[in-house]
């Protein structure tokens, strides 16, 4: 049952073979057993969680059920969740209960889904192996000396754990994808606007967005039915029609369900940097792509290696600005003694930030300022503008993109939180899509062997033209009807 | 060597808005403390701002009535700072493209001693829409600073001047002029004392007939036409004073102290924050079209100069009477209601820019609380010109009915002022004085015309006053010739 799919839950459910509670509680169950360990929750509340899950039986009963209706599932702890714990992994958060819901919480709420709880997270969404979590770090459910990825780690291991249905992410330079190919997960990015950012704390804000992840493409379209859509409270929030993001599924059935699909595949995402292992599944994975009848051609995206500056510069800058609220006069942690006000400034943020979150605060400051905007925050949103050029130009010649989501599985906890910039260049193949605005996905791919230690899941990274999130779901279900890399599970006992 | 003194100003005018400027909050003023602070207003994480669209029609409206550039695409700007009433850490603004580009007040600046009044054209270089900030509350709770985030959020629109103006004269005109405007137009409330207008002045001193601009100093937040007079004036003199003295100006924000009349430097510009302006990601840009503009243009009453013209042309009335009734847009509509019921133009125009403008003013009240409505005066003056009361008469019905003695008729009547219309009374007084004067009869049929009014004056004594002066020149005249 932990493994199947949110459409077998929901007939199953709607079959009366099990109640809401009943399900909900065997995620509960196992989440008392194994979150201990895996840490992917910060907050959990049984109480109202099951008042949602008796609340969704009583809902089955009178038959106006939605297809999510009674399903348990994890939200990364950014969300605001009325009367929840909402800490966005900080110290400076810890002790904040939120007073209202974000849009993608009140989403879920009418679907009638079920909140297990928050999920872990680097800190304000800063981090590419949530080792910047006030909460401590995240085990990778595949192997537990190894990160899950960041930022959305807590969510990605709740998923490849079994601990929930599926989970919600957001995703600034990655932070959907990266944990993802790093857990074994399907997970995407929408375009920037399809989900509403109200209520959901901001880091950068012109390159956040939420999305889903959960086992499966098919999971992720069911879940972005309930997640995207206009919102008048977000001013960048699209003003689309609504769409079902299944539509695509299951469309043509004949061998080739792809025949005719032009696949690019950018040669900057296949230097040096890949590692070998990963490189090795990818090509695998297209392979599989050619049998399925789609066409690959060969693309260039030339200004693929100034994303990692550019979004150093931009996502700081905004992130400066973003962070200034939490100056401990209204909530948040306030120090606990100070002299005046600028005292109090100085101490509650240096306390109550990490070490990452103020390396970036400095970052924005600087850019920012007078004598320097010019050279850097101006400069970046040009170069950007060129990036999103790149795949203007890349779309006329192909319909997906695809390439690895992260050049390595996953690295061992430590390894990297010392260097940042090596922690920054995890998301080297995911952050061109965020500052073009594109939406982005990540689906298991495979295995990759480390060299003295397991076989660690690989992602494929499908990149597609603004709005084209069905597509690219069918593009990655299609995959996931030959391949059964999105069911395996990892043994936790071993791990 | 001659002194000049240069000033340009920076207004704050809060908008008539139902609601904040980037959310739904109220903006009623005086509410208990943090009642009109949603979750916007406090900037909880996770809320974003969504522009009122009310507030950008206001600023619509202030553009075209200065007949300034709109700009078709503007930017809401982040100027960051921290202080505890501005909630996000940095205040929404404008910054390099505001909503409202070049335009131009003419002032008119009232005469002073020798030196007539005289107009005089201030240039605007800009207004913009930006977000107000919270209040601190110091020793609110016992000692301790409290936060209040009712006004977080309200909208204003910045209008700042180009350095054209010479004398602290010209600036309050200028102040008066605009404070004026902005009421006339619907886009604030012009309430001073509870900040919905509030004014920043730059001044710098220089020596007369040099084209390089001093040093400049800004007092902030005058909230007073008065004080904004005193302060500049106070600023000029101390300015002046420290060149002369060998001194050097250092730019600097100063605060005005009523008690003492003093200027104060509050912080110099060196210790002064980057504000770090970079367009907010949370808003896009402010697109406004021909459409938008023409559908506001559609909705702005008549401008203060269209419609001294106009009553210039339909009433034929001087241009110091139209001056005056179109100072203000209540004045303008109370004169225009006082005609429509059915008072002669001229006579309504004598008696608003008169009587009625010194009534308010001995009490300090504005038009829209004058004791006497303009039908009523209307009502009043056509006693007037039907021969009812005489014109002194009227004056004192007045009196009675702005201290809510009743209206024109039950007052005539109470007080017994109704002319007399019987000439046969008339011609009965007129024979008693004629028959008391012989001497001056003899002196008016002599040639001297003096007597004649003379023994006006003796009749009019003897009816008290009720006579009608026209009918007793007339009577007089025929028993004198005859």
């Amino acid at each position: 049952m932990i493994n199947s799919s949110l459409k077998q839950l929901a007939s199953m459910l709607q079959a009366k073979k099990i109640s809401s509670v009943e399900l909900t509680q065997s995620f509960l169950t196992r989440i008392t057993q194994y979150n201990p360990s895996i840490n992917a929750y910060i907050a959990l509340d049984e109480g109202k969680t099951l008042a949602q899950a008796k609340a969704a039986d009583v809902r089955i009963a009178a038959g106006n059920a939605t297809a999510l209706t009674g399903i348990p599932l994890a939200q990364k702890d950014i969300f605001c969740a009325q009367g929840w714990q909402t800490t966005c992994g900080s110290k400076m958060l810890a002790n904040f209960i939120a007073p209202y819901d974000a849009h993608v919480i009140t989403q879920f709420d009418q679907a009638g889904a079920v909140n297990l709880g928050k999920t872990n997270m680097d800190e304000f969404a800063m981090g590419s192996s949530n080792e910047t979590s006030y909460f401590g770090g995240v085990k990778n459910p595949w192997s537990f000396d190894h990160v899950p990825g960041g930022s959305s780690g807590g969510s990605a291991a709740a998923v490849a754990a079994r601990l929930c249905a599926a989970a919600t992410g957001t995703d600034t330079g990655g932070s959907i994808r990266q944990p993802a190919s790093l857990c074994g997960l399907t997970g995407l990015k929408p375009s920037y606007g399809v989900v509403s950012r109200y209520g959901m704390i901001a880091f950068a804000s012109s390159l956040d967005q939420a999305g889903p992840m959960a086992k499966s493409a098919e999971d992720c379209a069911l879940m972005m039915n309930v997640m995207a859509g206009f919102d008048e409270r977000d001013s960048t929030s699209l003003q689309r029609d609504k769409e079902d993001y299944s539509r695509e599924l299951n469309k043509p059935q004949t061998d080739q369900p792809l025949l005719g699909l032009k696949i690019g595949l950018p040669k900057e995402f296949f230097a040096e940097g890949l590692d070998a292992s990963v490189a090795q599944v990818i090509t695998a994975a297209i392979d599989v792509y050619k049998k399925l009848g789609a066409q690959i051609i060969d693309i260039s995206l030339p200004n693929t290696g100034l994303s990692i500056p550019v979004y150093y510069v931009l996502a700081p800058a905004e992130a400066s600005s973003n962070l200034s609220r939490y100056d401990g006069v209204r909530y948040g942690h306030r120090a606990a003694e100070y002299t005046d006000l600028n005292d109090m400034y100085n101490k509650s943020r240096a306390e109550g930030f990490g070490a990452e979150v103020k390396r970036r605060i400095l970052i924005g400051t600087y850019v920012l300022s007078a004598g320097y905007y010019d050279a850097y925050y101006l400069k970046a949103q040009q170069i950007r503008r060129l990036i999103a050029q790149d795949f203007i130009e890349a779309f006329k010649q192909c319909d997906v993109i695809m390439g690895p989501a992260a050049p390595s599985t996953a690295f061992k906890a430590g390894e990297k939180v010392d260097d940042p910039v090596a922690m920054y260049l995890q998301d080297i193949y995911t952050i061109s899509t965020n500052l073009a605005g594109l939406p982005g996905m990540s689906l298991p791919a495979g295995f990759a062997q480390a060299k003295d230690g397991p076989a660690l899941p690989v992602g494929l990274q499908i990149i597609g033209n603004y709005f084209d999130e069905a597509r690219m779901l069918n593009v990655a279900h299609q995959y996931q009807q030959v391949t059964d890399w999105h069911q395996q599970m990892p043994d936790l006992k071993r791990a | 060597m001659e002194w000049e003194v240069v000033i340009g100003l920076e207004t704050h005018t809060q908008l008539q808005t139902n609601t904040k400027i980037f959310s739904g909050a109220p903006i009623k003023y005086g509410a208990e403390p943090n009642t009109q602070a949603c979750e916007v207003s406090i900037a909880l994480p996770g809320v974003l701002p969504v522009l009122n669209k009310q507030a950008v029609e206001c600023a619509i409206k202030f553009g075209l009535a200065i007949n300034a550039e709109i700009a078709q695409r503007s930017v809401f700007a982040r100027k960051n700072y921290f202080y505890p009433d501005l909630p996000k850490g940095y205040q929404i603004s404008q910054f390099e493209l505001p909503v409202v580009g070049k335009g131009a007040v003419t002032i008119q600046v009232p005469a002073q001693g020798k030196k007539p009044a005289y107009e005089k054209v201030i240039n605007i270089t800009r207004a913009h829409l930006e977000e107000d900030a919270g209040k601190s509350v110091h020793g609110a709770v016992e000692g301790m600073s409290g936060i209040d985030l009712n006004r977080a959020g309200t909208p204003l629109l910045e209008i700042v001047t180009e350095p054209d103006m010479r004398s602290a004269a010209e600036a309050v005109a200028y102040a008066k002029q605009l404070h004026e405007l902005v009421q006339w137009i619907g886009i604030c409330d012009g309430n001073m004392q509870e900040g919905s207008f509030r004014c920043d002045v730059n001044v710098s001193v220089r020596h007369k007939g040099s084209e390089k601009l001093g040093t400049r100093r800004e007092i902030k937040n005058l909230n007073s036409f008065k004080f904004m007079q005193q302060a500049i004036e106070y600023e000029t003199r101390w300015q002046i004073e420290t060149l002369e003295d060998g001194g050097s100006i250092h730019q600097a924000t100063v605060l005005f102290n009523p008690d003492t009349g003093e200027t104060r430097a509050m912080r110099s510009k060196e210790e002064a924050n980057d504000y770090r302006y970079f367009p907010d990601p949370d808003l896009l840009p402010l697109m406004i079209s021909a459409e938008d503009k023409a559908r506001v243009q559609a909705s702005m009453p008549e401008l203060p100069e269209a419609m001294k013209a106009r009553f210039e042309a339909e009433y034929g009335l001087s241009s110091y009477d139209t001056g005056a009734l179109t100072s203000s847009r209540g004045l303008a509509d109370y004169f225009v209601a006082t005609v429509k019921a059915g008072a002669e133009a001229k006579q309504a125009a004598n008696w608003v820019t008169g009587n009625v403008s010194a009534k308010l003013n001995a009490e300090d009240k504005s038009i829209s609380s004058s004791a006497v409505p303009a039908e009523a005066l209307a009502q009043l003056l056509h006693r007037i010109t039907d021969g009812t009361i005489s014109n002194n008469a009227a004056k004192e019905v007045f009196e009675a009915m702005w201290i809510g003695e009743g209206n024109a008729d039950a007052i005539i009547e109470a007080k017994g002022l109704k002319q007399m219309s019987d000439s046969g009374a008339v011609e009965a007084i007129i024979d008693e004085v004629l028959a008391a004067n012989v001497a001056m009869v003899e002196e008016y049929k002599a040639g001297k015309e003096k007597a004649f009014n003379a023994l006006v004056g003796q009749i009019m004594k003897a009816s008290k006053g009720k006579a009608n002066p026209a009918q007793v020149n007339d009577l007089l005249m025929k028993k004198l010739k005859a």
